[in-house]
């Protein structure tokens, strides 16, 4: 299959591992990915902060970029429920309903990840090889938005040598919120800590999820209390094998 | 038939009420933030709800069902309020009560304190009322020489300890009994000194003390969770028993009800008497649901006045987004769930509503400019969404209002700010790439300080480097650096980056239709940073 990688500015800026892992994931399963070029951000900071206004030409730059293919994935369920949920929103704000109704064939088409997976690709086993204790955070918007569910479980649980923790409280935010972070952040570091207790309790040497976003924000605080636990992207841990 | 028009309805006045705070939301959750017992209350009271809530909605086997009747009644109460009121006015004025029409605080505040007045007591008892709240009614009363006496509890609690509620249902949540029992040692009339902290002996200590107020008190004020258009009843639900003696014993009953709480049919009590305790207290049916209809004479109060109050909702029903705040059953499920509030509690919110809903109804009832910190107040993570038992979009209207801000800004300032430019640069994939060749030398720079802890101990360059433990509890988050901690990624990778500009080596094929073609300066793509090689399209070689 030919699957269109959005990328997120974020993974891209940031944790450019994660995007790579997500690649190399699927080429090894057997599918050509291609990197659609003039992406950018989806456009989700600026409509969570309120400049609806100023994500409109992103949402536009998104929905040229990404129209011409059949399947998009990213490693992100944030990323992808802004296109599901906001991208559509933000163009029939501006009164472009022509814009709006491409946003949403292109969001019946775009992906997260563990949803490519298992609903698309119909695996569950993608031959993974991880021996370390791992416990899963579900991101809000993975979990509310999207709806991915046990998806990532499913996933995890067919990784061999790997053992799965149960995340105490799992469902509760990491206190990220984008610049909520920034805007609250004692409110922030509050629900962190919580997080990070919860965390701790599973005695996991990794955390993961679905979003790089969280991960940083729980990753921060955990490498700055030198817990020795370290967060790791869903698509690293996916994309391990027993011999590189 | 003629019309005239009133212009745009206002909001609720500023100077009277309790719904603007006098600090921004992240200041007084800093306050909050560093009250370990009220953190400690919060977490253990929100978790005790939310799983006894969770336990009885599990067994409703359409609560999906439900909760869709909830919402569809109310979205058909907006979109008829003004008929419904006057359909309401009718009945409960052939029924023998006499209703009036407050447009905001300071009115609804003038309109009881006349009333009371006009019977002469210097002392009204209240069933526990959001609406009498909101409007400070109790401040208005005493500046009037009326003693205004609180028969909930939790409301007691509150104002006995000379506080303001922290929670729509349980005002008290953020004391425990310990806390509880010097309240009512220290203010109580005539409370045993022996008094302990076992709910049962508390709970009789109230009692003991309300139960001579209820027999001597002829006059009370109540707010109501419903009031049915078609037969002119009123509801009140309660989990005490203390509501329906108010209700019942005194000769004048004076209502104060938010325009929003209006269902047409008595049918349509159905759908909410079996959302709102499953929702709000965890409970299968509610303990005590009074309802009254008009005056009857011989049983229970013999003057019954409405007070049908306005004060910013008109302006809210006027955003067909924002209107949805309107469907609000004052359940309380948001603030349960609400990852924030558990950790913040209800006075940094400013407004008698806090949690989500205060969120999105404080700013609209009051105007965005007044609450512009409101909802900004949630990571949006959508746990208050799921738990609505009338299904309102509160992540949606947190964006909405927070656009509401954003708008009301730029038509005071100039539009120069960060986030336009980092549209314009995101638009702009040349600028782009150049921006994110700077955010990656900031994560250099963050794993270069890591590496060394030693070599930079004190001294300026200490501050910089986030090489001294950091404390994820509210006091490090007060002089600590938590924004820092989560904008900045781990030093987690700690590699060579000679590659840094190798794009091409990547393989990775292009999109189908580029859509422009590529400019000088360009990156073929981005994901060809310091290892660039594991891209390579036929695996193996890279990885």
């Amino acid at each position: 299959m030919r699957i269109a990688l959005f990328v997120t500015c974020l993974t891209d800026t940031m944790f450019p591992e994660a995007a790579k892992a997500t690649v190399r994931l699927l080429e090894r399963l057997g599918h050509e990915v291609v990197f659609p070029e003039g992406q950018t951000c989806c456009g989700q900071m600026h409509v969570n902060t309120g400049y609806l206004d100023d994500a409109l030409p992103l949402v536009r730059r998104h929905v040229r970029t990404f129209d011409p293919y059949d399947v998009v994935v990213a490693p992100s369920g944030s990323c992808v429920g802004s296109v599901r949920h906001q991208h559509a929103m933000v163009a029939r704000r501006a009164g472009d309903e022509r814009l709006a109704s491409r946003a949403e064939a292109v969001s019946e088409r775009t992906y997260e990840l563990s949803e490519l997976l298992t609903d698309v690709l119909g695996i569950e086993d993608v031959g993974a090889y991880y021996p370390h204790r791992v416990t899963y955070h579900p991101t809000c918007h993975s979990l509310r938005m999207l709806r991915v569910g046990d998806r990532p479980l499913r996933l995890l649980r067919r990784v061999r040598g790997l053992t799965l923790v149960e995340l105490p409280a799992a469902e509760q935010c990491c206190g990220f919120g984008g610049t909520f972070a920034v805007k609250n952040a004692d409110t922030s570091t509050a629900m962190l800590a919580d997080k990070m207790r919860h965390v701790l309790s599973t005695g996991a040497d990794v955390c993961t999820a679905g979003d790089v976003s969280c991960l940083m924000h729980i990753g921060g605080g955990l490498s700055r209390l030198r817990t020795g636990v370290r967060t790791v992207h869903l698509a690293e841990i996916l994309a391990s094998t027993e011999a590189p | 038939m003629t019309s005239t028009f009133l212009g745009m309805p206002t909001t609720a006045p500023r100077g009277v009420g309790h719904l603007r705070g006098d600090q921004p939301f992240p200041a007084a959750a800093r306050r909050s933030l560093a009250d370990p017992q009220l953190r400690r209350n919060l977490r253990h009271a929100t978790t005790t709800i939310r799983a006894k809530s969770a336990a009885v909605i599990a067994e409703a086997l359409d609560w999906q069902q439900l909760r869709d009747a909830g919402a569809a009644i109310k979205a058909d109460v907006m979109t008829r309020l003004p008929e419904l009121l006057e359909q309401l006015e009718a009945a409960v004025t052939r029924a023998g009560g006499t209703v009036h029409w407050a447009a905001d605080a300071v009115e609804a505040n003038r309109i009881v304190t006349e009333l009371v007045a006009a019977t002469g007591s210097d002392r009204v008892i209240k069933v526990k009322s959001m609406a009498t709240q909101e409007i400070g009614l109790n401040e208005a009363l005493e500046a009037a020489g009326v003693t205004p006496v609180e028969t909930d509890l939790a409301e007691l609690i509150v104002q006995l300890g000379d506080d303001r509620p922290s929670h729509i249902l349980v005002p008290a949540i953020h004391r425990n009994r310990a806390e509880i029992r010097e309240i009512f040692l220290r203010a109580m009339p005539d409370v045993d000194p022996a008094l302990t902290d076992d709910p049962a002996a508390l709970a009789a200590a109230a009692r003991r003390y309300l139960r001579q107020t209820f027999l001597h008190t002829p006059v009370a004020v109540s707010g109501a969770n419903f009031a049915v258009a078609e037969t002119g009843t009123l509801a009140v639900v309660e989990s005490e028993g203390n509501g329906r003696m108010c209700l019942t014993l005194p000769d004048t009953l004076i209502t104060v009800m938010g325009i929003e709480k209006v269902v047409p049919t008595w049918q349509d009590l159905e759908v909410f008497l079996q959302l709102l305790p499953r929702a709000s207290t965890g409970e299968r049916m509610n303990p005590y649901t009074s309802m009254w209809t008009g005056v009857t004479p011989g049983d229970g109060p013999q003057a019954f006045h409405l007070v049908l109050l306005d004060n910013g909702r008109s302006a809210v029903l006027a955003d067909e987004v924002g209107r949805q705040a309107l469907h609000c059953i004052r359940c309380s499920a948001c603030l349960n769930v609400c990852p924030v509030y558990e950790r913040t509690g209800g006075h940094a919110y400013g407004s008698v509503y806090p949690g989500p809903i205060g969120a999105i109804l404080s700013p609209q009832l009051t105007g965005i400019e007044d609450n512009a910190s409101l909802p900004y107040a949630s990571t949006l993570c959508g746990a208050c969404f799921d738990a609505c038992p009338v299904k309102i979009n509160i992540p949606e209207l947190l964006v909405h209002l927070r656009a509401a801000h954003v708008t009301a800004q730029a038509e005071t300032y100039r539009r120069v700010h960060r986030d336009a430019a980092a549209a314009y640069t995101m638009d702009h994939p040349a600028l782009y790439a150049a921006a994110q060749r700077a955010a990656r030398l900031t994560r250099l720079a963050a794993a270069a300080v890591a590496a060394c802890p030693r070599r930079c101990p004190a001294g300026p360059s200490a501050a910089t480097c986030r090489n001294r433990p950091h404390r994820p509890s509210a006091n490090g988050g007060q002089n600590g650096e938590p924004t820092r901690t989560s904008a900045r990624p781990p030093p987690r990778r700690h590699r060579s980056h000679s590659n840094h500009t190798g794009r091409a080596a990547t393989g990775l094929p292009t999109g189908r239709r580029p859509p422009r073609p590529r400019r000088a300066g360009v990156p073929s793509h981005r994901l060809s940073g310091h290892r660039a090689p594991m891209l390579r399209r036929r695996g193996g070689e890279g990885g």
